[in-house]
C-alpha cells in the first residue's frame, strides 16, 4: 500500500472496519441476518492528502464515513484518529475529538437546520465547543463567511434565501469554523448544478492550500475524483477493491471493476461517447446480507467470463496486493492483476478517455468565472 | 415578455426584498378570507371586553333581590338572574374565567405533553414504548370522564379545573409531538449537529424540538376553544367552578333552573359559541403561516 507523501504518522487509519446493520429477523431457530454495509475496510489518510472513495450506490461509501466521523458505531475493526481509537475514548473526550473532524453533507438543503439564521448555523460549532466570547464569536463567522465568499449580510438571513451552491458555502463556513485538522465530505457536490459543482470544488481545494486540511471525498463522479484527489479506493458490495494513488487508478487500473466504472464514465465527446464500446456488467450488485464467496465481485466479473471462470475466485477471497515493486503504486484486491492489464478492454476504454479529455488531465484547478454573488 | 409573467415576477422581486422569514411571516398573518378576518374581529372585541370589565359594567356579585329575574332592560341590558345580579357583568367577568382556564390549560398539558413527547420520541427504543404506554392508559379513558373524575377527587376551583384537563389532555400532545420528534431527528442537519459535538440535550431542544413544533401550534390554537368548552362542560356538571364564581358554564348550568327566563342561558350560550367559533375560524392563519414560509 501506497506510504503516501509523508513518512509522518498518518492523520486517520481505518483497520479492518465493519459495519452491520441487523436486518429483520427470521424464524427462531435462523441465526439473525446481518447487511453487511461495511464490511473489512482498512485505509490510511495522511496528514494533507485528498482520500476519494468511490462506488455505485450501496457499496457501502457513505457508511464508512459516517463510522469515520463516529455517527454510527462500527460493529468490529477500529478507526484511529491522530494515533486514538475513537472507540477506546469516553464520549467527553470523544466531543474534543469531534473538533478536529468535520462533516460536510450531500444535500445543503437537508444539513442546515432551517430554524436557525446563518450566523447561528455557523457559529454553533464554536458555542458547542464554548469558544470564545459572543462578540467574538460574531467576528469568526463573518471571517469565515469571507473565507468561503458569500456576503457579509448573508449571517443574518436564514438558509432558505440562498441557493444549493450558497448553501453548500454555509456547511463548508460551519465545517471550518473550528479549524479542524479532517473534513469529510460526502458528495459535496453531487446535489448542486453543474455548474455550481467547480466553485466548490475550487473553494474546498483552496482551504486545503490554505489551511493544510485534509479531506475524505465521497464521490461517484469518477472525473470529479480525478481532479480532487491523491489518492482513491474503490469500494465495491461493502469493501475495497482497488486503492491507489489518482493519476495510478485512471491510467493503469488493475481491478477489472475499476475499468468497468471507468468505461462507464461519461466522455464530454458525442463522437468519442458514441464510438467506443462499455462494459456493461450483468445481473445487479448481489444484496449485502448475504455478499457472494471467494471475491465479492466475481458473480459479475467480465474478466473470469473470459478467463474460463477459474475456481479460485469464487473461493479465495482475494486481498489488497501491493502493485509493482516501488509499493507506491498503490494496491488491487484481484487474483488476476496482469490479466486486466493485458486486457483488450482495458486499452480500449483508456482509449476511450484519453483519446476526449486531453486537455484537463492534471489540472486541479478547474477554470471557471469567479463565483458571482448577487441577490 | 408578457404582461402576465412582467407581473410575476414584479411580484417575486417584491417578495424577496422583504427581509426573509420574519417579514414573510407577518405577512401571512394577515387574515385572507371572510371567516378569518371575522374570527380575528370577534376575538379581538370579546378579549378587549374582558379585560375592560370593571370599566365596561358593575360588580357581578352584587345582589338586588327587587330585580330579581327581569328581562332585558336599559339598566340591565342582559337581564338580571335568580338573586338580581347583573347578566352583562357576569358575562364579561365569567369571560375571564373561562380564558384563565383556555390558556393555562394549553400552558400545563403543552408543556408536559411536549417534553414527555419530545424525550419518548428523541430516545426510542425501550424507553419509548414504556413512555408510550403510560399514555395509552391515559388515552384509554375519554378524556371528559377522566377530567370529571380527577376534577371530583380535588375539589371545585378555578386551580384544580385546570388541573384536571391538563391531566386529561397532556397526552394528546406528547403522541403528537413524539410523532414529529421521530421524522425530525432522522434530518440531516440533527446529524450534522451530533457531528459537530453537540450533546443529546442541545440536539433534541435546540435542533430538533424547533422544528417540530409547526404543527402543534396550529393545534395549540385551536384547542384554546376546546379547553374554553370543556372549562365551561365541567362548570356546566357542576365539578367545575362553582357559585358564586360567574363562569359561563356554571350560568347555563343555573339557567336551567328557570327555564321561563331565556336570556339567562342566551348571553353564556352565545359568548361560548361566539367565542370558541371565533378561534376555529381565525385558527386558519395560524395553519397557513406554519406551512406557507419558504423553506419550511
Amino acid at each position: 500500500m501506497s506510504e503516501g507523501p509523508a513518512a509522518a504518522p498518518p492523520l486517520l487509519e481505518v483497520e479492518d472496519l465493519r459495519v452491520w446493520f441487523p436486518a429483520g429477523r427470521g424464524p427462531a431457530v435462523k441465526r439473525r441476518r446481518f447487511i453487511k454495509a461495511v464490511d473489512g475496510v482498512s485505509f490510511t489518510v495522511h496528514r494533507g492528502e485528498t482520500l476519494g472513495l468511490v462506488g455505485e450506490s450501496g457499496c457501502g461509501k457513505t457508511t464508512t464515513a459516517r463510522a469515520v466521523l463516529k455517527l454510527l458505531d462500527p460493529t468490529e475493526g477500529r478507526i484511529l484518529f491522530d494515533g486514538v481509537d475513537l472507540s477506546a475514548i469516553p464520549r467527553r473526550e470523544l466531543r474534543r475529538m469531534r473538533r478536529r473532524m468535520q462533516p460536510i453533507f450531500q444535500d445543503p438543503f437537508a444539513s442546515l437546520n432551517p430554524k436557525r439564521t446563518v450566523e447561528a448555523v455557523v457559529a454553533e460549532p464554536l458555542v458547542i465547543h464554548r469558544q470564545g466570547s459572543a462578540a467574538e464569536r460574531r467576528a469568526r463567522v463573518s471571517e469565515l463567511l469571507a473565507t468561503v465568499g458569500l456576503p457579509p449580510d448573508a449571517a443574518t438571513r436564514y438558509p432558505h434565501a440562498f441557493s444549493g451552491g450558497q448553501r453548500q458555502r454555509i456547511a463548508i463556513a460551519r465545517a471550518m469554523a473550528l479549524r479542524p485538522d479532517l473534513i469529510v465530505a460526502d458528495e459535496p457536490v453531487s446535489a448542486l448544478d453543474v455548474s455550481i459543482r467547480a466553485q466548490i470544488l475550487n473553494l474546498l481545494g483552496d482551504l486545503q492550500e490554505e489551511f493544510g486540511l485534509t479531506y475524505v471525498i465521497i464521490a461517484h463522479d469518477l472525473a470529479l475524483v480525478r481532479q480532487v484527489t491523491d489518492r482513491v479506493a474503490v469500494m465495491y458490495l461493502g469493501g475495497i477493491v482497488e486503492l491507489r494513488p489518482t493519476e495510478e487508478l485512471y491510467r493503469r487500473p488493475r481491478h477489472p471493476y475499476t475499468v468497468a466504472l471507468l468505461s462507464s464514465a461519461p466522455i464530454p465527446d458525442t463522437a468519442a461517447e458514441q464510438a467506443r464500446r462499455r462494459i456493461v456488467l450483468e445481473g445487479d450488485v448481489p444484496s449485502p446480507a448475504d455478499p457472494p464467496s471467494g471475491c465479492r465481485f466475481h458473480t459479475r466479473c467480465w474478466l473470469r467470463q473470459k478467463l474460463g471462470n477459474p475456481e479460485v475466485c469464487a473461493t479465495d477471497p482475494p486481498p489488497l496486493t501491493p502493485i509493482g515493486e516501488s509499493g507506491t503504486a498503490g494496491a488491487a484486491a484481484c487474483h488476476f492483476p496482469h490479466e486486466v492489464a493485458g486486457s483488450s478492454e482495458l486499452q480500449e476504454t483508456l482509449q476511450a478517455l484519453t483519446g476526449a479529455s486531453g486537455g484537463a488531465k492534471g489540472c486541479r484547478e478547474v477554470p471557471v468565472e469567479e463565483p458571482e454573488i448577487s441577490d | 415578455m408578457t404582461r402576465r409573467t412582467k407581473r410575476l415576477e414584479e411580484a417575486a422581486s417584491r417578495r424577496n426584498e422583504e427581509s426573509g422569514r420574519m417579514g414573510a411571516a407577518i405577512a401571512n398573518l394577515r387574515p385572507r378570507t371572510f371567516l378569518e378576518a371575522y374570527g380575528v374581529v370577534v376575538i379581538v372585541v370579546m378579549v378587549a371586553a374582558i379585560a375592560a370589565a370593571p370599566l365596561l359594567a358593575s360588580d357581578p356579585l352584587e345582589q338586588d333581590l327587587s330585580v330579581a329575574l327581569t328581562g332585558p332592560s336599559a339598566d340591565h341590558w342582559m337581564g338580571t338572574d335568580n338573586l338580581g345580579r347583573d347578566i352583562w357583568s357576569r358575562i364579561l367577568n365569567g369571560g375571564r374565567v373561562s380564558l384563565v382556564i383556555g390558556l393555562f390549560v394549553l400552558i400545563a398539558a403543552g408543556t408536559v405533553g411536549v417534553v414527555y413527547g419530545a424525550i419518548s420520541g428523541y430516545l426510542g427504543g425501550i424507553v419509548d414504548a414504556v413512555m408510550m404506554r403510560v399514555v395509552d392508559i391515559f388515552l384509554s379513558f375519554p378524556a371528559i370522564m377522566l377530567a370529571l373524575l380527577i376534577s371530583a377527587a380535588l375539589g371545585p376551583t378555578i386551580r384544580n379545573v385546570i388541573l384536571a384537563i391538563a391531566a386529561a389532555w397532556w397526552p394528546v400532545y406528547a403522541r403528537l409531538i413524539r410523532g414529529q420528534v421521530i421524522v425530525v431527528k432522522e434530518r440531516e442537519y440533527v446529524t450534522a449537529s451530533r457531528a459537530l459535538g453537540a450533546g443529546p440535550m442541545r440536539n433534541l431542544f435546540q435542533t430538533v424540538l424547533p422544528n417540530s413544533l409547526g404543527v402543534m401550534k396550529t393545534i395549540f390554537v385551536l384547542d384554546i376553544g376546546y379547553a374554553i368548552l370543556a372549562g365551561s362542560t365541567l362548570s356546566f356538571l357542576g365539578l367545575g367552578v362553582s357559585l358564586p364564581t360567574p363562569e359561563w358554564g356554571v350560568m347555563i348550568r343555573e339557567a336551567l333552573q328557570f327555564p321561563n327566563s331565556w336570556w339567562l342561558i342566551l348571553s353564556p350560550g352565545l359568548a361560548l359559541m361566539l367565542f370558541v367559533s371565533a378561534i376555529n375560524f381565525a385558527g386558519g392563519i395560524v395553519t397557513r403561516s406554519v406551512h406557507e414560509i419558504p423553506g419550511r
